[in-house]
């Protein structure tokens, strides 16, 4: 049963993902990453990883999508359409898909990435997900916690620096 | 598969199956007789001026930029919330840095204007 719902999300990611890189329209391409996304957290799901589930939903799906959208109706969307799709480096692009695809089956061949055993918790396994993760990330993590308030800060001073063009008073 | 997530599985199934089911229903039995009105994006609301295609003002940008550097900020809420009982006054001062700089930030998008739309 859970095999089954992992291929079923794992092909919808495939799927949604091939039919976004060979849109034409932009838009149309946005929308299906948006499906993607969703699969995605159906597959955090399965891991047992709630808590990512949920910001895959929030974060990606909701507010990375909107900023998607947004910059992409910044652009004239209608010139992208009628541009050419594909372009020389496309063979070359593929050579290094198909490498790092190789490199990924290579660490997982091995009984996968060494660093998700360190935890000792199996997956699924975690006591409520949530719950482990506020209580690791509030000791255990704590300034990379704290830096991360600075870094929005950051973000959102760059922002502003970037698209208000005066100090309105 | 986690048992709890069959109630969510059931109202995405039931969610999906009406909207399928509509449109094939309204497909199959109904009787199409368009016209220009009719086919209009919308047909019983504000009549469209210009194509909806154009560029839109980079305003909207900063606006999606400032709510997801919130939205992040809520995420990070949500853990701390749920294991606040467990961090007890520890969990409080350890946020108070965290929540300190993004009012900081707040205070610093309202002065600088960033929240008007001129």
């Amino acid at each position: 049963m859970e095999l089954a719902f992992f291929y079923l999300f794992a092909a919808g990611i495939v799927g949604a993902s091939l039919l976004m890189v060979t849109r034409a329209n932009v838009i149309h391409a946005a929308l299906l990453l948006v499906l993607a996304f969703l699969f995605m957290a159906g597959l955090f799901v399965l891991a047992g990883a709630e808590f990512l589930a949920g910001v895959q939903i929030l974060i990606y799906a909701g507010g990375i999508m909107v900023l998607y959208l947004f910059s992409i109706m910044l652009m004239n969307v209608g010139v992208a359409v009628r541009l050419r799709q594909w372009h020389r480096q496309s063979v070359l692009a593929l050579a290094a898909a198909v490498l790092l695809g190789a490199e990924v089956w290579a660490v997982l061949g091995r009984g996968g990435y060494p660093g998700a055993k360190a935890w000792g918790w199996g997956l699924g396994q975690t006591p409520g997900n949530v719950e482990a993760l506020g209580e690791v990330l509030y000791t255990k993590f704590l300034f990379p916690f704290e830096v991360a308030s600075i870094l929005l800060l950051a973000a959102m001073i760059g922002a502003i620096v970037l698209a208000k063009r005066e100090i309105t008073r | 598969m986690p048992r709890e997530y069959v109630p969510i599985l059931t109202l995405l199934a039931l969610a999906g199956g009406f909207g399928l089911l509509t449109l094939a229903a309204t497909f199959l039995f109904g009787k199409r007789r368009p016209t220009a009105r009719k086919a209009a994006a919308y047909e019983c609301g504000i009549i469209p001026q210009t194509s909806a295609r154009g560029r839109f003002s980079v305003k909207f940008f900063l606006v999606a930029i400032l709510f997801i550097v919130f939205d992040v900020e809520t995420i990070f809420l949500y853990p701390w919330a749920v294991a606040f009982r467990d961090l007890g006054l520890y969990g409080f001062v350890v946020m108070l840095p965290f929540m300190g700089l993004l009012a900081a930030s707040l205070v610093y998008e309202w002065k600088r204007g960033a929240l008007e739309w001129d």
